[in-house]
């Protein structure tokens, strides 16, 4: 059993709870007293939190994370939840490799590792992938995606669309016209044109977006957009979704927060695809999440080894790892700009990835019964971002070095503390 | 100068590219003369770092090297450790234990030479040669030394002088270190292309945009033609070859358009019949030639400025 005593919810009510095999068995006001269990006081209590978008490189590249270490930077990030993208190697597109992933991250035992299985065959967009397989196997994997690649052709995203109905699965698309960005690098715009790097049009995200957001009205399935950056995507899901068109939308920390003048020194760290846009296309992300557009944030962790960064831009690999900033950066960007509630955070992080997902055990509200994946916050501290401090395999984050809000110090997955003081401290590998 | 480095013609203030001009021009009228050679980087190691062809701004640096007495390593990709995948971090750690006090790159990747002076990789004095379509800051201050030679020797700067730079200037270092260093020097620059190989974003540089050659060219003083790359083509940034050479190559009748005094050039190598006829190239109009002479004074005077030599006139 665990315990914990005056912690504070979301709506600012103070608590004590009682934790029983796996769900909260007991909420009840706080008493003000501590007894024996973890001290709250001044502690924000919240849902564990949930990634609908996370590479973990296994199989394959497991000299860039591994589901383990994958996992053990998601506790320290405050993710009781993670959805490991399909571009592994070999691709996750049958049973057998979704249902290894699988099987790791019960093994990891420190939060739910959730494949995502391919839409097309060795993500070659070609050919479907076995979805109905995948979705029927222990896994039960209900996202699919290409993501790294986009299903371009038209009539193969109305298929999968189609398919996925079945099982009430979603396309997550990764939303980039392929011939509009043959060696693009970085945002088309007024930097690239200066630094003479070839361009990433947001047009070429928006075309995708808007095919996309009408093939799913005409076949009436789900369709998700990844990482949104463009102020123009906004207003695309926006329109699609005054229409009653079963779209969601997600947007990545690093867009909330970074633009394409960073990449003016040619550092490769801000190298990522999509690319960093413009202020503009910040501000639109920032308001489109606020007001719901924008459904949730999901993280794009990209582990690349040190040599993959280490080097001129155009040989740099596209990426960023982001599972342990994600909080953080969502705070600086929308709560401390006070864009959004922590009720908001909430729904963003945990709620709305775990609906779109059916992650039954996840996002769910602070209640009795309900199963105990939960974070402890200290809203008011701030830590600094050092890289060869991540849990994850690989440094690649471009928020090193930067001071940002909100320190989870706690993390409860399933009922065990996995996370305790921001150390790791259970899970099955000791 | 330019903290200890030649990245882009956007390091240099405007007078440090007058003091670059005005070296060069002292350094010039000595190689003139029947001694070539000075000994001021006696003892000095450049490298020239080439990962793309270039056998005229390579030659251009290793004259310019060896006319102040440097050593001179030519370290080309083919048939080098890098065409067997060595990385750029490895190749300069590599010259930087050999003692290389000044590394010219010349780099299909954008961006290259400011990575070599940014990290730690190597210590050495970094002189762009060309990364990829960014820059070619040397390329824009031998063009700015013609331009002068010709039209404001008497003068300071360039004010007044109108240049067109007509072609291929989304993917042109040249044209992108031109812009920069012609404009900041006083002179009034106009873009001539088709909008397919003008960059989004172009609008905000200091300079006029037309996609009309014709209605440009009696008013100008310097027509700078680019080279245009043949598989350019194959990605329709034009329809064919002959259509491009219609509208933006350099022929008889519109060279018989420029002003009596206008100048024509080109960074070189040409396509002759693309971008420039065969009679507009040997015209006496054209300065081509020059341009070639003058990376050489322009390119020591670089690697004097950066390699402190002692003071001209106090070295024999």
């Amino acid at each position: 059993m665990i315990k914990i005593n005056n912690a504070k919810l979301s709506d600012n009510s103070l608590v004590d709870l009682e934790i029983n095999n796996g769900v909260i068995s007991k909420l009840s006001k706080s008493s003000g007293k501590q007894g024996d269990g973890i001290d709250a006081t001044g502690k924000l209590l919240l849902p564990g939190l949930v990634d609908l978008h996370t590479h973990l490189r296994e199989p394959g590249r497991e000299d860039s994370e591994t589901v383990l270490t994958g996992s053990q930077a998601a506790v320290a990030g405050g993710y009781t939840a993670i959805s490991a993208m399909a571009n592994t190697n070999p691709v996750a597109d049958t049973a057998g490799v979704v249902e290894q992933i699988y099987r790791l991250g019960k093994e990891a035992g420190l939060c739910d590792v959730n494949p995502i299985g391919a839409v097309t065959k060795g993500l070659n967009g070609e050919q479907l992938a076995e979805l109905g397989a995948m979705a029927d196997s222990i896994a039960r994997v209900r996202i699919f995606s290409d993501d790294g690649k986009c299903v371009a052709d038209p009539l193969i995203m109305r298929r999968a669309l189609e398919y996925v109905k079945t099982f009430n699965g979603v396309i997550a698309q990764h939303a980039q016209e392929p011939r509009l960005t043959i060696n693009a690098q970085m945002n088309e715009g007024s930097v690239s044109a200066r630094i003479g790097l070839p361009g990433w049009p947001a047009i070429a995200e928006e075309a995708i977006i808007a095919r996309d957001i009408l093939l799913a009205e005409h076949v009436q399935s789900r369709l998700h957009i990844c990482h949104l950056t463009t102020a123009g995507g906004v207003e695309l899901v926006r329109w699609a979704k005054q229409r009653g068109i079963q779209v969601t939308a997600e947007v990545t920390p690093h867009h909330l927060l970074l633009t394409d003048e960073l990449v003016e020194n040619y550092d490769p760290i801000y190298k990522v695809n999509p690319p960093l846009r413009t202020q503009k296309d910040v501000m639109a992300l920032r308001e489109g999440l606020a007001e719901g557009i924008i459904d949730i944030v999901a993280t794009d962790h990209a582990p690349h080894p040190a040599e993959d960064k280490d080097c001129e831009w155009q040989a740099a690999a596209f990426g960023m790892v982001g599972l342990e900033t994600a909080f953080s950066v969502v705070v600086k960007t929308m709560i401390e700009s006070k864009l959004m509630s922590w009720t908001d955070l909430v729904d963003r992080m945990s709620t709305k990835p775990a609906q779109i997902a059916g992650y039954k055990q996840q996002g769910q509200l602070i209640a009795e019964n309900t199963p105990a994946n939960l974070i402890l916050v200290d809203t008011g501290a701030s830590w600094q971002v050092e890289r060869n401090n991540l849990k994850s395999k690989s440094k690649n984050t471009p928020f090193n070095g930067m001071n940002l809000p909100g320190v989870i110090s706690e993390v409860i997955y399933s009922g065990k503390l996995v996370l305790s003081n921001r150390l790791i401290v259970n899970g099955n590998h000791g | 100068m330019i903290s200890g480095h030649l990245l882009s013609a956007a390091d240099l203030t405007k007078q440090e590219a007058l003091n670059l001009l005005s070296t060069a021009k002292e350094l010039a009228a000595i190689t003139d003369g029947p001694n070539k050679k000075l000994p001021t980087l006696r003892g000095k190691t450049v490298v020239n770092l080439f990962f793309e062809d270039s056998t005229r701004t390579r030659i251009s640096f290793e004259t310019a090297a060896k006319r102040l007495s440097a050593d001179v390593i030519n370290f080309s990709a083919k048939g080098s450790s890098v065409s067997k995948g060595e990385s750029l971090k490895d190749t300069a750690q590599t010259l930087q234990a050999m003692g290389a006090d000044a590394v010219v790159i010349r780099h299909g990747s954008s961006g290259a030479a400011k990575r070599l002076a940014d990290t730690q990789w190597i210590q050495a004095a970094i002189v762009n040669a060309g990364d990829g379509t960014h820059e070619h800051p040397t390329q824009a201050l031998l063009d700015a030394f013609t331009i002068k030679q010709y039209l404001r020797n008497d003068q300071e700067d360039l004010i007044g002088v109108r240049v067109l730079i007509v072609g291929d200037i989304l993917h042109s270092r040249v044209a992108r270190s031109n812009v920069l260093l012609l404009t900041k020097l006083g002179a009034q620059v106009t873009l001539v292309a088709p909008p397919t190989l003008l960059p989004v974003g172009v609008h905000e540089w200091p300079v006029t945009i037309s996609y009309d050659l014709d209605s440009e060219i009696q008013n100008c003083d310097v027509v700078m033609m680019l080279r245009i790359q043949l598989e350019r083509m194959a990605d329709s940034f034009f329809p064919t070859e002959r259509e491009y050479s219609r509208r933006y190559g350099l022929n008889s009748v519109r060279l018989a358009m420029l002003s009596k005094s206008a100048i024509v050039m080109h960074p070189g190598p040409m396509n002759r019949g693309l971008e420039i006829s065969a009679d507009s190239a040997d015209d006496l109009k054209s300065v081509i030639i020059d341009q070639v002479k003058n990376g050489v004074a322009v390119r020591m005077a670089v690697l004097y400025e950066l390699l402190g030599g002692a003071k001209i006139g106090e070295t024999k």
